[in-house]
Formats: C-alpha cells, sequence, structure tokens
C-alpha cells in the first residue's frame, strides 16, 4: 500500500488523497496576453522531475503541498501552504 | 507457406535474414529522423518509403522495437468515437487494418470480435445513443442493443453486475477487433526495413540541434546526425523530446496499467469495456483474457505497478463474470499514457520547422497505428498538415479550438 503523509492527519493510505496538479503561478488576467493565458490554463511540465503538488486528504478536506519525485514516486516532503521554509 | 518451413526444416543455418537489418552506425545524415520505434514510428517509416519514395530514414529507438506502449496496450482496435473528426479518423485506421496480414506477410492475429460498451445508467444509454447517431452518420456500424442482445453475446455474464450496476443497454460495434500487438511494430518495421529505411535500436536521443527557428540535427547516444525533419512519436516520452526543442504541450503523463489472466479455453468472444466499472476485457487467441482499468490518479513517469490495480479491477470483473473467481492473474504491467485535455491526439506541424508530432496517444493509440504512419507520412512528405488530422494540431488549444473526444477509453468522462 502506498502511503501519503497528510501534514494534518498523519501518514495514511495514498487512497484516501486526491492528487490536484502541479503548483502554476497564474498570469495576472488583466495584463497578460491571450497566448500567456491559454498557455497557463493548457500547458503543463510533463517531464519527470521533483515537483510541488497539490494534495487534499479528502476525509479531513486538507489540502496540502507535497513535493514529490514524479519519475520515482517517491515523497520528498509535504507542508501546509505557507509552511515552506 | 508451407514450402518455406520445409526450407527452415532442411538448412543447417538460419535460411533467412532476421525480421531487420542491424546497421553498426549511424549515417552522418538522413532526410528523415523518427524518435522512437514503436507502431507510429515504424509505420510512419514504412508509409514514407511505401507511399511517398523517401528511404533515406532513420528509426531510433531508446530500448527495443514495441517494448513501449505497442507492447503494453490491450490491443483493442474500433472506431466508434464520438467527434466527426475521431469518427473519421479512427475509421480510416480499421479499414487498414483488415488488409496489414497480407500486406506484411505476417500473421497479426486480427480477430473481428465485436464490441460492446456497456451502459449501466440512463446517462449512460444517452451517451451511447448519441455516439451511435454519429457514427451512423459516417457509415460505420454501431447501434444501441439492449440487455438480452448482451446476454445473448455472453450468456456467462451476469447482467445485473452484482446487483448494484445493473446493464441497460450497450453501443455494439461489430467491426471492434483485437490483434497481437508487437507483431504490429515488427510487421511495420520489416517492411520498413526492406525498403531502405534503417532501425537502429538502443539508441536514445539526447539533444535536438535547432538553428533560427528550423531542426538541423539530432543527438543520440551514438553521435550527431544531420536532418531537417524529426518526427517525435514516443508516447510517454513526449513532454522530454519538446522539452529538447523549447515547445510547451498540454501534455501529462499518468500510468495505465493491464493485466491478463491464465489461459483459458475461449469462451469470450465478444470484447467488453463498461466505464462504470472500469473495465475492459477480451480473449486473446492465446486464450488469456486481457483486461484494463482507467488511468493510475496521479502522474508518474514510470512504469511501475500497484497492487490496487488488480484488486480493484478483479473485484469489478468478478461482478460481471462470478465464475471467475478461481481463475488467476498471471502478469500485470503499465504503460505511460501522454494524455490531453480534451483526449484527441496532438499531430502534425509544430512551430519549430521540421518537428513533427506524433503524440497525446494517451490511452488510443495502438488502434490508430496504421492511420498514424500514413498521415504522418504524407505530412512530412508534403509539409502540410494530412485533412485526417487537421483538427488535432497543437495550435487548437491557443485558439481553444478543442476537440472534446468523450468516446476515449480509460478515462472518466
Amino acid at each position: 500500500m502506498k502511503l501519503m503523509t497528510c501534514p494534518v492527519n498523519g501518514t495514511r493510505p495514498v487512497s484516501e488523497f486526491v492528487y490536484w496538479g502541479e503548483i502554476r503561478p497564474m498570469p495576472d488576467p488583466d495584463t497578460c496576453s491571450d497566448d500567456e493565458w491559454a498557455a497557463y490554463v493548457f500547458n503543463r511540465n510533463g517531464a519527470p522531475g521533483v515537483k510541488k503538488e497539490w494534495w487534499c486528504h479528502t476525509p479531513s478536506n486538507t489540502w496540502f503541498i507535497a513535493e514529490r519525485d514524479t519519475e520515482k514516486d517517491f515523497v520528498l516532503r509535504t507542508y501546509l501552504y505557507g509552511d515552506d521554509r | 507457406m508451407p514450402w518455406r518451413l520445409l526450407r527452415f526444416g532442411l538448412s543447417k543455418s538460419h535460411p533467412e535474414p532476421r525480421m531487420f537489418t542491424t546497421h553498426d552506425t549511424l549515417k552522418p545524415s538522413y532526410d528523415v529522423v523518427i524518435i522512437g520505434g514503436g507502431g507510429h514510428g515504424l509505420a510512419s517509416a514504412y508509409y514514407l518509403a511505401r507511399d511517398h519514395g523517401i528511404t533515406n530514414v532513420a528509426v531510433l529507438e531508446k530500448g527495443y522495437i514495441g517494448g513501449g506502449n505497442t507492447g503494453r496496450n490491450t490491443t483493442i482496435i474500433r472506431s466508434n468515437y464520438l467527434t466527426p473528426e475521431g469518427v473519421k479518423f479512427y475509421d480510416k485506421s480499421v479499414q487498414l487494418w483488415q488488409d496489414l496480414s497480407t500486406e506484411f506477410d505476417l500473421n497479426l492475429f486480427f480477430s473481428t470480435r465485436g464490441h460492446f460498451t456497456l451502459a449501466h445508467t440512463d446517462s449512460a444509454m444517452r451517451t451511447m445513443r448519441w455516439r451511435a447517431e454519429v457514427n451512423k452518420h459516417y457509415g460505420i456500424a454501431s447501434e444501441v442493443v439492449g440487455p438480452e442482445d448482451v446476454k445473448r453475446a455472453t450468456p456467462q455474464m451476469d447482467l445485473s453486475c452484482g446487483g448494484h450496476a445493473p446493464i441497460q443497454g450497450a453501443l455494439y460495434h461489430a467491426p471492434g477487433a483485437v490483434a497481437r500487438h508487437d507483431a504490429v511494430a515488427w510487421g511495420y518495421g520489416r517492411g520498413a526495413d526492406m525498403r531502405g529505411a534503417e532501425i537502429h535500436q538502443q539508441t536514445a536521443v539526447t539533444g535536438i540541434e535547432v538553428k533560427g527557428g528550423k531542426v538541423v540535427g539530432v543527438h543520440t547516444t551514438r553521435g550527431f546526425i544531420a536532418t531537417n525533419k524529426v518526427i517525435c512519436a514516443v508516447a510517454g516520452f513526449t513532454p522530454r523530446i519538446t522539452d529538447m526543442v523549447g515547445i510547451k504541450t498540454p501534455i501529462y503523463i499518468h500510468p495505465l496499467q493491464a493485466m491478463v489472466s491464465e489461459p483459458m479455453k475461449p469462451w469470450l468472444d465478444s470484447i467488453l469495456v463498461s466505464g462504470s466499472l472500469h473495465i475492459y476485457v477480451s480473449q486473446s487467441s492465446r486464450g488469456e483474457l486481457v483486461m484494463g482499468a482507467s488511468l493510475d490518479p496521479y502522474e508518474v513517469q514510470s512504469t511501475r505497478s500497484t497492487l490496487d490495480f488488480p484488486e480493484g479491477l478483479s473485484a469489478h470483473l468478478l461482478d460481471m463474470f462470478p465464475f471467475l473467481s478461481h481463475v488467476k492473474v498471471v502478469r500485470q504491467w503499465a504503460g505511460m499514457a501522454d494524455m490531453t485535455p480534451d483526449f484527441a491526439p496532438i499531430m502534425g506541424m509544430t512551430p519549430v520547422e521540421g518537428f513533427y508530432l506524433d503524440s497525446g496517444w494517451g490511452t488510443w493509440g495502438f488502434k490508430a497505428t496504421p492511420v498514424c504512419g500514413k498521415t504522418m507520412a504524407w505530412t512530412v512528405a508534403n509539409d502540410k498538415p494530412h485533412e485526417l488530422i487537421t483538427g488535432f494540431s497543437l495550435d487548437r488549444f491557443r485558439n481553444y479550438a478543442l476537440t472534446g473526444e468523450k468516446g476515449a477509453a480509460s478515462v472518466g468522462h
């Protein structure tokens, strides 16, 4: 069983979590061009690497950030938004 | 064929060349370099040589021929998709499939079985009717049938699916077929090789040289090759290759797993798919049940397997066929699916001149192998997109003109 550590509820089976994709900075919709906005909406970084991703522990609805090696499927660390220090 | 066999029996050494010629060195330049020696890449090389007379072609394969998603899919061939673009494209592919064994002089075990997409809810029935009407409009054999027709084709099935997902009906697609997938790569590979294309296995691409917005060459683990045209047909490795030329795409990678049972006497003629139960299953010519479910729930760029997968899939399969409870699972594996937001491929030209994409083949690439080869070869030879792939271009995202292919397998809609 694959495990994931929720920063609030501790280590739980990964089936209790949902993955919500890599954290991507949003361009300012008022100032960016149409192409920049379309690129933000659709384009993804599909190459492997250590990525910062949104995950949610669904039973407690805890949203947090996981740093995960997407090639080895290995979670380096997890923390709540704003605790990145 | 028997005379050929006799020659093998009487000869002390192997009387025929192996499937492909092995080339010790790469040439300094090629007219076209194809990255990826799977079905799509080899079919492109085959049609470039056969239909367009372009034979100075190298197919570069990092591993071995057909060892990627060509050999990892569940071999289903069908054309009952939902969008006009998809239906026309896959129908052309199904037509090409019919003659491939003869064309290659190689038995692909192409077997037309009939394909049921089961509907367990009213909304699923509505989608089936929608798909049937689109399909019929384009002349494809596709119709909505009732539970009694499903029962007639598959008397072993529990139509109530364990009581919690009773079958309301199905979309029936008579041309639905299966084929031996690795033989498809070998057939195209041998055909391309015979016509002069070079296949280089164990040759990975490490970089692509672009000057002034044009491709000028490819760096490989065996040296540099000069070329002006590169086809990228690498399935789950696509983002790593597009990063080399600085192109951004919407492609993201999730594993898609599959498994087979131990061989049994033939009992399952049809191909069965259930979106609600996350199952597709058919019986191979070797007697194994070939089974798949749905995409893994998060991004991973490797072919690792998980235990959740056979657990979940088996539970759903037993809802349909309780008598399989003593049948063993003998193998499971995964492939890397290059997914797109609209479940349609990304094909054709790109902002980099001479760099052609055959990508975004997610969970629906095997059935398209012949038509991809054909249309990519045409696109490269004529330097403009083939009319069947204009709906699949990379710039559709920039223009918010998505294709919306909801007929794709293994994905929730």
